[in-house]
């Protein structure tokens, strides 16, 4: 089991903003990683979508990886941030714009 | 095999006994429900961990029969 760990740490550290997800950033396969999605491009966060669909070893792995039975997950920084539902909840409460700004993550609209 | 309201209901407030739990049920499939519980054991819990207990109440069906479990929760207002 801990290769996939250390596959998924290799994947959380490689770049700012990661989300395991079902689909692509373009084309997601599930609502909730679509919501997602949406939401880190309406605040212009790049971020990297990693396909659990095509991976069924890190799509099981990140589940006991972080505690968190579903996909989508957010990662910000190495730092597991929640799923859809929590992200769109700090989205609409301004809490994850402030987030990104902490961790010095540029967003381009000043949302409220 | 989708879950029944009733059931997540039951299941949650097992764990979580002072807990007020309001599901709906979002596509009438029993696979897409949506929860809102408050709990005074809540208190001091980030979302994150909070969702947690929730998911920990549902004994590892979130992801398996229950697909979707869109979750708020919170803690009661003192």
């Amino acid at each position: 089991m801990t290769d996939v760990n250390s596959r998924i740490e290799t994947e959380i550290q490689s770049q700012d903003v990661v989300v395991f997800m079902k689909g692509t950033p373009q084309f997601p396969m599930c609502g909730f990683s679509g919501q997602v999605a949406q939401i880190l491009n309406y605040l212009g966060v790049p971020f990297k979508g990693v396909n659990v669909l095509e991976d069924m070893e890190i799509r099981e792995g990140i589940k006991a990886y972080s505690q968190w039975p579903t996909i989508p997950q957010v990662y910000v920084k190495g730092e597991f941030v929640g799923g859809c539902d929590i992200t769109r909840e700090m989205f609409q409460s301004g809490e994850l714009q402030q987030l990104l700004s902490e961790k010095g993550i540029a967003t381009s609209t000043a949302a409220a | 095999m989708p879950m029944d309201a009733r059931e997540i209901e039951a299941m949650i407030r097992q764990a979580l006994p002072d807990a007020t739990v309001e599901i709906r049920d979002l596509a009438g499939d029993g696979d897409h429900y949506a929860a809102t519980v408050v709990s005074a054991a809540f208190k001091g819990k980030s979302r994150v961990q909070q969702h947690q207990m929730v998911y920990g109440a549902l004994q590892g069906r979130m992801g398996g029969v229950l697909h979707a479990l869109a979750l708020t929760t919170g803690v009661p207002q003192e």
